[in-house]
């Protein structure tokens, strides 16, 4: 029974995917210049154009794959697997930050916030990690601590303002990620952060002292930070599934009221679930500042927020499926770089193909119908 | 105008809700139509007043057929409807919600509310309603509602009127004042058809009974048969109206409530100086109608409510103050209003919904990690021991039936070492079989030696569940009397009047 | 009539902060420039005293925060609803003439740069409030002003007609609205998702087209004209308030139009009131008769025009180029207006101008070279916005049906 509801809903991530893709492929058919030259003679040779959609579609894609999966092209057996190095650099924000909306989500609270959690992360995270002057073995585990509970605090104030006035935490997460952002810019141009002597709103480099060992050598961007996110996708789901906390998060996200006449504290609860959710929001600006960045800019989050959300969706809140959409998101992340390089085509397609497959995820019908109406005209 | 249903069948999924169903309503009756809860009833009048559209079967007016894909239809072809859930906006006047739909208007689609205003006072005074155009819906009282539901009705001058258990909100005079205007409309020449499942109120006004069961008409009943004979028609079997129970045997007093005052989020005071004891061994019935004060007394126990003044102590240690969880430990057991609302995570297996108030302590958790194998014997136990049918302790409670979700209610809330035991219309929307059982187990807890605090609406549940009953209104507790009162008098004190 | 302290309590913070400015503030005076370019009468500059000022805001501030208490505790009634706004003009009037000790404020400058920084703002925070108001949220303001820019500059390029591009900016808001409202509709899928997602899609579409499409060939794809100002005569001659509301481009006065149509429609006239039942109780709606998923679908797409259009003040009302992203959260604002409007056309219009004000403020004080961080100046919409949604001032509650689909049987 529950491995075929699984099923089902796989299929239907999977079409929603394939779908997507294939939406994407025509706007890159679309946009080709020598698609566009071969159309205005389509009735004289229509082969080329043909030809010219095929190479056009077929080469983005293939950049995308040789960006992120194995890249058959390259010189060297290094070069060849670097580019599935760069989907699990990108995948490790995405997903840990993917796990905390997941968190939120499955309590029943809809952070929105995720941008600024990670951006509160970074601001501790990067502090801690430029101004303290301590070994590896105490400066590392402090500064990613400092960012947990950077995020935490920052997604707390969004529980605490739920349970005591009620706000609407939609609402007050996004103007949070504003004034997150507007915070961090500000800190940028100021002696707190900014790099002495620097016009640019830009931090003093992190200490060596205080970074996610890459494990790979220099010569990688994938850091040890991407193991913290497997312990983290191993840790919530424990979090959800086998203790107490979790169970009330849940209890809370199915239905409130029953959970308080049960003597669940709501308050509290509302308050912890936005703790362990801008944690690891946060967790995902430790990645990010004391992983991939070398600095702190007013760009840390990139859009990690966003595909945060999509990853948690496109996961249906479960951390295994968060673990897999992350891969996925982080591979399109990897590939759309390749894709631009190699083909021209814009990173923003990247924007496209992710938020077309978040809606057809949503919306079962609408994937079925498009099946459907394939399949009849298939039969036809 | 005649309504005749002919045949009518509605599905929802696997329910055959209504299963070829047929009734005759004339100009000048009123026709009861009497059934369980769940029997199809509001289904039936939904299918008749084009929200629901029918697997099969027709409605004829005036023995034409006629087909409505939505209300606005049914609207147009005379017919009105008052509904069991207000359709009214809480936040529109009067007015507006008489003539939302049909709103009368100047130029240019600009609404006309003076006309509006000028309607409802026209159906108002003829009727005696004595309602202002002017008020916000929400502000009024559910009687009132119910009159500005009744002038929608009539306002577009609805030859056939449906009644969807109006008299659920009403107290006892409240609904001799409605029986009054149903009559009145019948003698106008109108088709009333009125729904209910209290026999008092059918033998009272009914000229014509049709009585439906799981979805089917079993049979027509006359306002002269028995109470007993339409009970079983009803139910399908003979059924005892009775609570059997042996006479309290009331020891020490358990809960002693004193000068209770509460006041809800908007600063008005919803309990006014309340004050009672239950003895052990003993239920006391809190009957009133809904709306008076009842729930925010159970709350306040509970501990749900904050801003109190007052005193509840049982056995002696004081309650009101203290959290949810403290209440709960300090041996209360609550079985809540509205089960799926407050009592039950719809979402949750049984063995979930089982735990949902130990989940943080021995021996369902140590040291915050789930004991899921105890939990999964103790789930078996307890679904064995209270008959909950269903696939299984990982089947959700959303599959299970009202019965059998009150029973996951009672299971959890009986498994604690109780001292005191609170329960909110804990019959409310069961089928007699359920009811049958959830009384026992009130009775049973009872002769375990503790007080017992149960809230009725209906009268017939209070006299027969109660060792005593004390009487709210507005927030106060009008009189506490033993359970032979005359019903003349608990309903005076129902509506306000000193014993 | 339910009564609470929560206005009193902060009228009185507020003016305490007030009396605080007063004390502090620096001696010497502000200059206040009243002229514009081109005005008939022109104006004096006048000097007054900070202390003055901030003097005389805060002793009227401390009499109106007296009369409020007086009013919640001796006659027990409560506040009045111009209490608050009177309040925030003080209180921004002893700000500003502190900042500007010593300089010259040019008053019509700071409130044309408002003005047109809330144009988009108005219109957007009224696409909010028309969807809404019908019960759905819409996060996807940004996504609609976003399209109304990008499909307004194309389509006024290829055409060079302006007005060609004003009309497609229409229907591009009114397209991503109806894909809002076919998949929150149809599909039920949780409007806040939708939302969020179709920001997202439409900025990757615009951005994906100004690379490729519109990179292909600037001077074809994306240079359309631009309306010029059409001052209105005799209004234009007003003082002070003339250059700043009445010497403007169309889509301005289109702004003012669609302020007042848009509050007279919803709460004088039969659609505006099925709209408001929609959103309050569908259930209810549905049962007089009221198609409920098509007043929906209306409402929003008419709002979404709106903001459309609200998106071609960026590139035919000002820039007269589209831009990358140029839309800058301006959706996001907008949702903020409309919060802080309580869900009323006029008022989300006010809180509109309100926070094109403080955006511009900062450019106001860059310019006398304040040491103002400009961040915070442009964080009070969003703050703001939080301490209205956590109740601080008064009760916001929004339509209850608000972002909850209706699933007809
Ligand atoms: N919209 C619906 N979807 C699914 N089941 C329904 C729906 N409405 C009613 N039912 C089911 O149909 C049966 C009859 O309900 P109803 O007509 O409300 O009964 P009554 O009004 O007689 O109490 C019940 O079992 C109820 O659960
Ligand atoms: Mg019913």
């Amino acid at each position: 029974m529950i491995s075929k509801f699984l099923r089902g809903n796989i299929a239907l991530s999977v079409l929603a995917v394939l779908v997507s893709f294939v939406v994407g492929g025509i706007l890159i058919a679309l946009s080709d210049p020598t698609v566009q030259s071969s159309a205005s003679y389509f009735t004289a040779r229509p082969t080329d154009l043909l030809s010219a959609i095929w190479n056009a579609v077929f080469g983005a894609y293939d950049a995308l794959f040789r960006g992120s999966v194995f890249n058959y092209q390259a010189a060297t057996t290094t070069g060849m697997f670097k580019p599935i190095t760069e989907t699990l650099a990108f995948a490790t924000p995405i997903t840990m930050a993917g796990l905390g909306l997941a968190v939120a989500f499955r309590s029943g609270l809809f952070n929105i916030g995720g941008t600024g959690q990670i951006i509160f992360g970074a601001i501790f995270a990067g502090w801690v990690g430029i101004n303290l002057d301590l070994p590896w073995i105490l400066h590392f585990p402090l500064a990613v601590l400092a960012g947990v509970f950077g995020g935490a605090l920052f997604g707390s104030i969004v529980g605490l303002l739920k349970a005591t006035t009620g706000a609407n935490e939609v609402i007050v997460t996004i103007m949070f990620n504003y004034i997150a952002a507007l915070l961090l810019s500000y800190f940028l141009k100021t002696p707190f952060l900014q790099a002495p002597h620097n016009i640019n709103p830009i931090s003093k480099p992190i200490l060596a002292s205080a970074k996610y060992p890459a494990f790979l050598g220099p010569n990688f961007r994938l850091h040890a930070g991407v193991f913290a996110m497997l312990a983290a996708v191993a840790l919530v789901w424990w979090l959800l599934n086998r203790s107490t906390l979790g169970f009330q998060f849940r209890a809370l996200g199915h239905n409130p009221s029953a959970a308080r006449v049960a003597g669940i504290n709501i308050g509290l609860n509302y308050v912890l679930v936005m703790a362990v959710s801008g944690a690891l929001a946060g967790l995902a600006g430790t990645s990010q500042i004391l992983g991939t960045e070398g600095s702190l800019t007013t760009g840390v989050a990139a859009s990690f927020g966003f595909d945060a959300i999509t990853v948690a969706l496109l996961g249906r809140n479960n951390p295994f499926g968060v673990l897999a959409a992350g891969i996925l998101f982080g591979g399109l992340r990897a590939g759309a770089v390749t894709m631009q390089a190699s083909q021209g085509v814009p990173i923003d397609i990247v924007f496209i193909v992710q938020s077309m497959i978040v809606l057809f995820i949503a919306a079962p019908p609408l994937v079925r119908s498009i099946f459907r109406i394939r399949a009849k005209v298939e039969a036809a | 105008m005649k309504l005749e249903l002919r045949g009518i069948t509605k599905r929802f999924g696997a329910l055959a809700a209504n299963d070829n169903v047929s009734l005759v309503a004339e100009a000048g009756q009123i026709h009861c139509l009497l059934g369980e809860n769940g029997a199809g009833k509001s289904t039936l009048m939904n299918v008749l007043y084009g929200l629901y559209q029918a697997d099969s079967g027709q409605i004829l007016l005036d023995d034409k057929p006629v087909k409505f894909s939505g209300p606005g239809d049914a609207m147009a072809a005379g017919i009105g409807m008052v509904h069991q859930h207000f359709m009214l906006i809480p936040v529109f006047t009067v007015a507006e919600n008489v003539v939302l739909g049909h709103e009368p208007v100047k130029f240019g689609g600009v609404l006309d509310i003076a006309a509006a205003r000028k309607k409802v006072r026209e159906i108002s005074d003829r009727f005696g309603f004595d309602v202002d155009p002017d008020a916000i819906v929400g502000e009024l009282p559910v009687g009132v509602q119910q009159r500005v539901e009744i002038i929608k009705a009539l306002i577009t001058d609805a030859k056939v009127l449906v009644f969807d258990e109006p008299t659920a909100v009403l107290t006892p005079q409240e609904t001799d004042e409605l029986m009054a205007i149903m009559r009145q409309l019948r003698d106008s020449g109108r088709a009333i058809v009125f729904i209910t499942h209290k026999l008092r109120e059918v033998k009272e006004v009914a000229d014509k009974i049709t009585v439906m069961r799981l979805g089917k008409v079993v049979g027509e009943a006359k306002p002269s048969d028995t109470a007993e004979a339409m009970a079983s028609m009803m139910v399908g079997r003979a059924v005892d109206l009775e609570v059997r129970k042996t006479p309290a045997k009331p020891g020490a007093a358990g809960l002693e409530v004193s000068g209770l005052n509460v006041w809800n989020h908007e600063g008005q005071q919803v309990l006014n100086d309340v004050s009672f004891q239950i003895h052990a061994g003993e239920i006391l019935v809190i009957a009133g109608v809904q709306g008076n004060g009842q729930t925010e007394l159970t709350e306040a126990i509970l501990g749900t409510q904050t801003k109190h003044h007052g005193s509840i102590k049982l056995s002696g240690h004081e309650l009101l103050g203290k959290t949810v969880k403290q209440v709960l430990d300090a041996g209360v057991g609550f079985v809540p209003e509205d089960r799926t609302e407050d009592g039950l995570v719809a979402d949750f297996t049984i063995a979930e919904n089982l735990m949902l108030d130990r989940s943080d302590r021995a021996p369902f958790a140590k040291r915050g990690v789930l004991q899921l194998d105890f939990l999964a014997k103790f789930a078996a136990e307890k679904v064995a021991q209270y008959d909950v049918r269903a696939q299984g302790i990982q089947a959700k409670a959303s599959q299970l039936s009202g019965g059998n979700q009150q029973k996951v209610v009672l299971a959890r809330e009986l498994s604690r070492e109780l001292k005191l035991l609170v329960a909110s219309q804990p019959t409310r929307g069961l089928d007699v079989g359920s009811i049958e059982f959830v009384h026992e187990q009130i009775v049973a807890a009872r002769d375990s030696g503790i007080p017992v605090l149960i809230v009725a609406t209906e009268l017939d549940e209070a006299t027969q569940l109660g060792d005593r009953i004390a009487v709210m209104y507005q927030g106060k507790i009008m009189g506490i009397v033993p359970p032979d009162t005359d019903r003349t008098v608990l309903g005076k004190m129902m509506a306000g009047l000193s014993a | 009539m339910k009564l609470s302290n929560k206005t009193p309590i902060i009228l009185a913070v507020v003016a305490f902060l007030a009396v605080l400015i007063a004390a502090f503030a620096p001696s010497g005076t502000t200059e206040i420039k009243f002229q514009a370019e081109g005005d008939l009468l022109p104006l004096p500059n006048i000097d007054v005293s900070v202390m003055a000022v901030t003097w005389f805001a805060a002793i009227l501030m401390l009499l109106l925060a007296a009369y409020s208490w007086f009013r919640r505790l001796v006659q027990k009634r409560s506040s009045i609803a111009w209490l608050s706004p009177v309040f925030g003009v003080l209180f921004v009037l002893s700000v500003l003439t502190t900042l500007y000790a010593g300089k010259t404020m040019t008053l019509t400058a700071l409130l044309q740069g408002s003005l047109s920084l809330a144009v988009p703002l108005i219109f957007g925070s009224l696409a909010g409030v028309l969807s809404e108001r019908v019960g759905v949220v819409n996060i996807a303001i940004e996504g609609q002003l976003l399209a109304g820019a990008f499909c307004s500059a194309l389509v006024a390029s290829l055409t060079h007609s302006i007005w060609l591009g004003l009309i497609t900016a229409g229907i591009a808001g009114a397209l991503v609205a109806l894909v809002l409202a076919v998949f929150a509709i149809r599909y039920v899928v949780d409007q806040i998702i939708v939302g969020v997602v179709l920001n997202v899609l439409v900025m990757g579409i615009t951005n994906f087209l100004f690379s490729t499409l519109m990179g292909g060939n600037l001077a074809l794809f994306n240079s359309p004209p631009r309306f010029d100002t059409m001052p209105v005569p005799l209004l234009s001659q007003i003082p002070v308030l003339g250059p700043v509301l009445f010497v403007q481009t169309p889509i301005v006065y289109l702004m003012y139009l669609a302020v007042g149509v848009v509050w007279f429609v919803l709460f004088k006239t039969r659609w505006g009131l099925r709209v408001r039942a929609v959103g309050e109780y569908p259930k209810a709606a549905d049962t007089v008769g009221i198609k409920v998923y098509r007043t929906r679908y209306m409402s929003l797409m008419i709002g979404g025009s709106l903001a459309g259009i609200g998106g071609a003040f960026f590139t035919l009302g000002q820039v007269g180029a589209f831009g990358k992203e140029m839309t800058n959260g301006a959706g996001y604002i907008a949702l903020a207006a409309l919060i802080f409007g309580r869900w009323n056309p006029l008022y989300a219009a006010l809180a509109a101008l309100l926070f094109g004000f403080s955006e511009n403020l900062q450019f106001g004080l860059a310019i006398i070279g304040s040491h103002v961080p400009s961040e915070f100046l442009l964080m009070l919409p969003y703050a703001l916005t939080v301490i209205a949604v956590a109740g601080l001032v008064g009760k916001v509650t929004g339509p209850a049906a608000s972002g909850k689909a209706y699933i007809k049987s």
